[in-house]
């Protein structure tokens, strides 16, 4: 009898431990993303590509201009949006606010404690743009390494304009 | 030597295992975290001795859709410092019209944001200085306090009256 209840609470714990190591690595060393949509053309396609996301830059903070980011949405806050760095706190950015109608070109210094992240594609990306600089804590992960598709398996690209 | 040495392995392997299953339950579930200033005083800190700091435990459930109430009590990180954390009671959830205090000002808050304020008068680190801020920031609710026993109890949700125009 003894045995039988002995047994069972060593898989339990084998069972929490297998879920701890799974939960500690997934939230706080690396995470895979599948980020899709048209906003990231050309460096993400529209049908979806699965990336790896390490989460230790963003807490050390050594993301910067250029990297491309998951960012927790500032309007749908159960949502993530995958964007590319434009402007770090106390840069200056320029932006085209609406490129499908008009080349007024708008300037902001991006405040403290925040980033300024745009699509690659602005024609088509819901960004800084409409919901203005986003706090440097909604920055998730950073995407390193793509997985899938096969035929484009390999690093980021560090973009900066 | 040899005995000692064993002793101190086992202890390191028993607390390893303590960390990986109580990491993911104070990340998904509850944690205690102590409440330190005195911007959310009467409710937390009515005393200024730092030694008798609160302790209070915060709810993680909500997090999973967002579901926040006027009134709560929420941890966030600063919008302005990354690294910091910060109590304060939620006023404002999208939609609605603040006023602010002091400068007679209407503010509407915006879609997937909230307002947050502190309890006490003094001027605090809160929405009256940064204008509301995503609820994406939030990391938690607090639900109770828990240390010291003499203030033991649920932390309840109000509402300042006169402040706010509901959508």
């Amino acid at each position: 009898m003894w045995s039988i209840i002995r047994e069972a609470f060593d898989k339990t714990l084998l069972v929490a431990k297998a879920y701890g190591i799974l939960h500690i690595t997934n939230s706080y060393l690396c995470t895979v993303a599948l980020a899709y949509g048209p906003s990231m053309i050309p460096a993400i396609n529209l049908t979806g590509d699965l990336i790896l996301a390490e989460r230790i830059s963003p807490r050390i903070r050594k993301v910067g201009v250029g990297d491309i980011v998951v960012v927790r949405s500032p309007v749908v806050p159960s949502r993530v949006v995958t964007k590319r760095v434009v402007g770090m706190e106390g840069d200056r950015v320029t932006y085209l606010p609406d490129p499908h109608n008009s080349d007024e070109v708008r300037s902001i210094v991006v405040p403290r404690g925040h980033v300024w992240i745009q699509g690659d594609n602005i024609y088509n990306s819901k960004d800084s743009r409409d919901f203005g600089p986003v706090p440097y804590a909604l920055v998730e992960a950073k995407l390193l390494w793509r997985v899938w598709p096969p035929k484009d398996f390999g690093p980021m690209q560090h973009i900066a304009r | 030597m040899a005995a000692a040495r064993e002793v101190l392995v086992s202890a390191a392997k028993k607390f390893f295992v303590l960390g990986l299953i109580g990491v993911p339950i104070t990340d998904r579930f509850a944690s205690v975290v102590p409440v330190r200033g005195r911007s959310m005083s009467p409710t937390f800190n009515p005393e200024t001795n730092p030694l008798f700091d609160d302790r209070v435990m915060v709810e993680k459930l909500c997090l999973r859709r967002y579901n926040f109430s006027r009134g709560d009590v929420v941890v966030f990180r600063s919008p302005v410092d990354h690294k910091e954390k910060l109590v304060k009671r939620i006023i404002g959830l999208p939609g609605d019209w603040v006023g602010t205090p002091h400068t007679y000002d209407v503010v509407k808050v915006p879609e997937g944001h909230c307002w947050v304020e502190g309890d006490n008068e003094i001027p605090s680190m809160d929405s009256r200085s940064f204008g509301p801020i995503p609820l994406g920031l939030a990391s938690g609710r607090v639900v109770r306090i828990v240390w010291p026993p003499q203030r033991m109890g649920e932390v309840e949700r109000k509402v300042p009256e006169g402040r706010l125009c509901p959508s």
